[in-house]
Order: C-alpha cells, then sequence, then structure tokens
C-alpha cells in the first residue's frame, strides 16, 4: 500500500492537473480513511478468498502522465454482438475515448455520454452530487478514488429511455505491467432506463492490475440493467466494487460473466432505498488452469416490499478456486422482502476448490427469503447416457457444462447478447477462446 | 452380427455374469428372460460399455470387431443401441442439439460430413411419427417433462434416428400403459429390417405378443440356462421360472 500513497504524495500536483476539481476534491478523504483502514488483510472475512493486498502489492506502472496509449478502435473486437446494435465507447487503461461511427446525436435527448473529465466540465454540480457519494467507506475504492484521473460518465434524464444498449469497452493494453483506476459513473433519474454492456479485455501479455468502481444511482420507477463480462488473460487482475442505490419501484440487472481471468474480485453492493424494486444479480464463472473467480453479492433491504433474486453459477476444472459469498440484509421494517438466493457449482476435477457462503441477516418477521448452495460433479448418468448415443465423452462433459451455465444466460432479455454469450460459452469450454484474436496470449 | 462367449462380468467385487454364451444372427429378434436378480441388465450394460462394469473374462464380438476394447460413443457408432430402462433427464440440453450432435458425431467416425441442417430437420420429422412424438419435444431438454410413456417414445425415436444393426431394448415395456406400448412396439417393427437385429430383455410376455422373438433364452444366475423358440416365453407366462430353474440344476 505504501508505494501507492508514496506516489500520490509525489505526483499530487501532477494528478489533480490531469483530473477534474470533483475527482481531486474527494483525495483528501480518501487517503485518510486508507490509512486508518489500510488494505484488507488475510483474516478480512469479506475478502477471506481473494488476498487483494497480495495483488496489490507488485510495483505496476500507473500512466499518471496521460501518455495517449496506443489505441485501434478499427479492430473488429471479438465483444460485438452480432445483430446488437450499440453505442461504443472505450476506456483504454483509464482513458476515455468514444468508437469514431459512435455518434452522441443518436441518443436520445437530454441522455449524456461522456468521459469523466470532460462530462465534469459540462456537468460540474451533476458530477458533484454524485461522485464518490457510495464508495467512500471501503478502503480498496478508496485507493482508486485517490488515484483515480479520468472514468465514464452516463446521465439519464427523468423518464428517458435508451433503447440501444451502450457498450463500454474496457482495454488493458501497454508495453510493461500497468495499473488502471477506472471509474463508471451512472445516473438514472426518475423512470428512466438504460442497458449497459461492459466489456474487460487485455490484449497484451503484460501483468495487469485494473481496479474499478462504478456507482450507480437508480431512481424511483428507473431501470438499469448492466452487463459486466470479462475475458482477459491469466496475468490479469481484476478488483471491480459496484456500488447501486436504487429508489422506489426500481428495477436493477446486473450479470456478471467471467469468461477468461486470471484472478478476479468482483463485489456488488446494492442498498434498496425505496419500496417495491426489483433486484437481479446473476453471474457465471467458467474457470480453469490457476484461475481465481470471487463474487461478494451484498444486497441491503432498506424499504419494504422489494424483491431480490440472486443467480450464480460456477464451472472450475484444472486447479481453479472459486468464491462466492451472497450477504443479505433485511433492515427492521423492510417487511415483505421477497429474497432468493442460489449458488451452484460443478468442480470438474478434485483440484478445483469452490467456497460458498450464503449470508443471511433477518431483522423483519414478514418477509420470504431463501438461499441454497450446491458444489457437485457432472451427472455420470447423463454423461452415459449421452455416451451410448454415440457422443463422445469430451463432447457430452461440453454440453453438460454449457447446459449448466445456460441457465443463468437464458434470463438475460437482450437475444442478440444470449446468442453471443451462448457461443462465447461453447468457445470457451472448447479451450478456443483463448485462441482467438486478441487473447492468443492466454494458451 | 453378436457373438458373445463365455463372458464373466463384475460390479465391484459382485460377479454377476458367470460364464454367458449367445449368439444373436442378422435379422434376428432374441427375448432374453429372467427372473430379478439374474444379470439381465448387467448384460445389456456390458454390452453398451457402461463404465460402472468391469469384464472379467470371455470375448464379444460384433460384426468381426472386438466389442469389448470399443469406448462407449464408438460402440453406438459401430451400430449397437440400448433403450434405457430408465432413460436419463438432461436438464438444459435440448433434443434437437442432443440429437444433431449425435447424428454427427456418427457421421464424423464415418468419414463423413455433418448433417445439412434441413436435412435433419426432414429427418426428425419423418421418425417422430412413427413414434408419434409431438414436435414440441423436441425443443424440450431431453427427457426433461416427459412422462413415462413418453420418455419410452423418446428411446425409441433415438433409435430411429440412429439406424442401430442391433438394438437392445432393455425392460422397454416397464412402466408402460398398453397403448404406449403398442406404439413403441409398431415403432420397433416398422424400424426392423432383414439387416437389423433386436434383443429384447423384459420379464413379461405382454411385449413379445407385439415383438415376435425368433428365439427366447432364459438367463438366471449369470448364465443362458434354457433357448427355445417363441413358444417359450408363453410357458413361462403360464408356469414361472422355477421348473426352467429345476430342470437346469438337476442336469448339473
Amino acid at each position: 500500500m505504501n508505494q501507492y500513497i508514496e506516489l500520490y504524495k509525489e505526483q499530487k500536483d501532477i494528478i489533480g492537473k490531469n483530473s477534474a476539481s470533483e475527482l481531486n476534491e474527494c483525495r483528501d478523504a480518501a487517503l485518510e480513511t486508507l490509512l486508518q483502514k489500510g488494505l484488507p488483510g488475510e483474516k478480512d472475512e469479506n475478502y477471506l478468498h481473494s488476498n487483494v493486498s497480495d495483488w496489490l502489492s507488485p510495483n505496476y506502472g500507473l500512466n499518471i502522465q496521460r501518455l495517449n496509449l496506443p489505441l485501434d478502435t478499427d479492430e473488429p473486437f471479438r465483444c460485438s454482438v452480432p445483430n446488437l446494435s450499440t453505442q461504443l465507447y472505450f476506456l483504454n487503461g483509464d482513458s476515455f475515448k468514444a468508437a469514431p461511427q459512435t455518434n452522441p446525436a443518436l441518443l436520445p435527448a437530454g441522455v449524456v455520454v461522456m468521459g469523466m473529465n470532460a462530462f465534469a466540465v459540462a456537468y460540474p454540480e451533476i458530477l458533484r452530487k454524485y461522485y464518490n457519494r457510495l464508495s467512500y467507506s471501503d478502503s480498496v475504492s478508496c485507493l482508486n478514488t485517490l488515484l483515480v484521473q479520468d472514468g465514464f460518465v452516463i446521465y439519464v434524464p427523468k423518464n428517458v429511455s435508451v433503447e440501444k444498449p451502450v457498450q463500454l469497452i474496457e482495454l488493458m493494453q501497454a508495453t510493461l505491467s500497468m495499473m488502471a483506476c477506472r471509474r463508471i459513473l451512472l445516473v438514472l433519474e426518475q423512470g428512466a432506463a438504460l442497458k449497459l454492456l461492459l466489456c474487460d479485455h487485455s490484449l497484451s501479455l503484460q501483468e495487469y492490475l485494473s481496479l474499478q468502481v462504478i456507482e450507480a444511482f437508480v431512481a424511483d420507477n428507473a431501470s438499469l440493467e448492466l452487463y459486466d463480462l470479462e475475458e482477459t488473460h491469466t496475468s490479469n487482475r481484476r478488483i471491480s466494487n459496484l456500488y447501486a442505490s436504487v429508489g422506489a419501484d426500481s428495477r436493477f440487472v446486473c450479470n456478471f460473466i467471467t469468461l477468461h481471468n486470471g484472478s478476479t474480485r468482483n463485489c456488488a453492493n446494492v442498498s434498496v432505498n425505496g419500496p417495491g424494486a426489483e433486484i437481479v444479480l446473476n453471474g457465471i464463472a467458467i474457470a480453469d488452469k490457476r484461475q481465481h473467480v470471487d463474487n461478494y453479492t451484498f444486497i441491503d433491504h432498506n424499504s419494504c416490499n422489494s424483491k431480490s433474486r440472486e443467480l450464480f453459477k460456477y464451472v472450475l476444472d484444472g486447479n481453479s478456486t472459486g468464491a462466492f459469498k451472497g450477504r443479505v440484509l433485511v433492515r427492521p421494517g423492510a417487511q415483505r422482502t421477497d429474497s432468493q438466493q442460489t449458488n451452484r457449482n460443478l468442480a470438474i476435477t478434485p483440484t478445483a476448490r469452490m467456497f460458498a457462503e450464503p449470508q443471511l441477516e433477518i431483522y423483519a418477521d414478514d418477509v420470504k427469503c431463501s438461499h441454497g448452495a450446491t458444489v457437485g460433479q457432472l451427472d455420470n448418468a447423463a454423461l452415459f447416457y449421452m455416451r451410448q448415443r454415440g457422443i463422445s465423452e469430451q463432447e457430452a462433459k461440453m454440453l453438460l457444462q454449457e447446459a449448466f451455465v445456460g441457465e443463468v444466460i437464458d434470463f438475460i432479455p437482450l437475444v442478440p447478447l444470449r446468442d453471443r454469450l451462448n457461443r462465447l460459452v461453447s468457445l470457451r469450454f472448447r479451450g478456443q477462446l483463448a485462441q482467438c484474436k486478441g487473447c492468443s496470449i492466454c494458451r | 452380427m453378436l457373438k458373445i462367449d463365455n463372458l464373466h462380468a463384475s460390479v465391484g467385487d459382485k460377479e454377476i455374469l458367470k460364464g454367458l454364451s449367445l449368439e444373436v444372427g442378422e435379422g434376428q429378434v432374441h427375448a432374453i428372460m429372467g427372473p430379478n436378480g439374474s444379470g439381465k441388465s448387467t448384460l445389456s450394460n456390458v454390452l453398451v460399455g457402461h463404465p460402472g462394469y468391469t469384464v472379467t473374462e470371455g470375448t464379444v464380438t460384433f460384426k468381426g470387431k472386438n466389442l469389448l476394447e470399443m469406448p462407449a460413443e464408438n460402440r453406438s457408432h459401430e451400430g449397437l443401441f440400448m433403450s434405457f430402462q430408465y432413460p436419463v433427464e438432461i436438464p438444459g440440453v435440448s433434443m434437437m442439439n442432443f440429437m444433431r450432435t449425435a447424428i454427427n458425431e456418427k457421421r464424423k467416425y464415418l468419414g463423413l460430413e455433418p448433417i445439412a441442417p434441413a436435412d435433419f430437420l426432414k429427418l426428425v420429422k419423418e421418425k417422430r411419427e412413427i413414434v408419434k412424438l409431438d414436435n414440441k419435444f423436441m425443443n424440450r431438454s431431453v427427457n426433461q417433462g416427459f412422462s413415462g410413456g413418453e420418455k419410452k417414445r423418446n428411446e425409441i425415436f433415438q433409435m430411429a434416428m440412429l439406424e442401430p444393426s442391433l438394438s437392445i431394448l432393455d425392460e422397454t415395456d416397464s412402466g408402460l400403459d398398453i397403448d404406449a406400448l403398442r406404439i413403441v412396439a409398431e415403432g420397433v417393427n416398422t424400424l426392423k429390417n432383414p439387416q437389423s437385429s433386436v434383443i429384447v430383455i423384459t420379464h413379461y410376455q405382454r411385449l413379445l405378443d407385439y415383438i415376435k422373438p425368433d428365439i427366447v433364452h432364459v438367463l438366471y444366475n449369470g448364465r443362458i440356462i434354457k433357448t427355445a423358440g417363441p413358444e417359450l416365453a408363453l410357458e413361462l407366462e403360464e408356469r414361472g421360472y422355477d421348473w426352467v430353474i429345476e430342470e437346469f440344476e438337476g442336469k448339473k
């Protein structure tokens, strides 16, 4: 941790010069929290299976000087989804860029999609109102707040629905090991609707660490669908902290899909601040080799009549490890909360390990809350049945694994995205994803 | 077609088949009957290569090839099919995807190109009609939400799709009502040709009213103890197995 604090102290002026004042205003408090709490240690219950202090210990380079890292936006990325027309943007490291074909005029009136620094110039009062309002207490998020210099903002005004999904491609591409502090702010006013597809990629073979903080404000009656897809290489580390504040009768859907990675910790903190909200948190993790995927969710039911659904499915092969911790808090007065959490895991090899931890805390008496977690192997009877019909053992295993995670994909309402994910999952299980352009380094 | 010689097989430490010999010729229908625990299901599972069974002695040749050294999927590609007593449900794998994969794996084994989508759909439609299986089942997961009768019809549908040269019907009649039994049996008879053979494993004469066997065997304690013509099945129905067993024990 000390190297980051020293770096900040040494480079404070440059960092400040390159960033909006709204970002700079939060740095001192973040530093104080960081110094006070320190980074989570091995004994920290919420980080039990992901030693993020260890992940943060190497000396990564940070693009403090805002060097213009090369980015070929014409490159046909695999994350382009056939038949799904999107507004496309990039975060290269932590630098924002719109795709050349993206035309802001096509966005509905009043909708703003911008880099964070540009947004600060155009809408300083909105940025000040929302920036760092949810992420100030966690020390890992504070590290992001301390060093962040740019980011991505979407603002959707009252009763405006953005029909076409927005897609943000997050890239790591450098000639030396690098860390990026990414920041995403999503503000949906009352009755607004947005679908956002995030694709996290690492393009060159370096050690990377992405430290991401997403803050999402979903006002009353608003609807936010978030698809967070990771397809990075085995030397990539990702720490992503999502904070969502959801209002009355709002809808918040978030899917974490880890197709290929190194070490990942995704965290989703959802605070239910109005009655009648609906929250869906789903996830897929496919891991082999020594890959590590940790999803931590916290749904804070702070208001009545809300509904939450969680479905996380892991397929762990090789020597991979998976962790899922799902905390659901039903506060006093959050009556008629309807919450359901399901975590199902397949351990393909005896050396794969899964840590499943449901955690329900209920302080209201008129609620419906359930949870279930299982770890198992592939169904041998089904495997043999398929082999008798001529399907090779290898192929039969693939089909069963695809079917297993397919349950999560089936919930995705965007048909083209569903088709694309089914295809990517199929390639992933066949070991072909790592052989495609872009991620050939994972072979 | 199939020649089994002195087959011994066990599950764990327990020997179930104790020197079974049987020969099935091209175009023949054989019925294997026998009391519970005699080894009927073990025989069918050993033939299709179930990994839970170990062959300790003996040989099995199928169309001139050593069957026992082939993995289960290759036995299927060579033309061996088993209709399961308890068809397995496979959630999330659609019948269409399952069947297309099975057909294409077989074609790959035979050195053929994958089947064209239009030809596949045509084939499915044609074969579904044989067992009167509605198209809605094709988009469902394999055997999921199928009734007992639908599962057995689905087995015969798969048999029709794969066009095996030797089909083993393992207690296909169990759990079937008369109508379903008739549809299943008619399906098997429709698929029957002079080059294909069938082994019917059953407890009851009932199914044999519809699928007429050429030869009937009694399996007892891991061995075939009596072989005769179709009239044997009727006699067993009437008199039970005890007299055959006594006759066999007497000879020893």
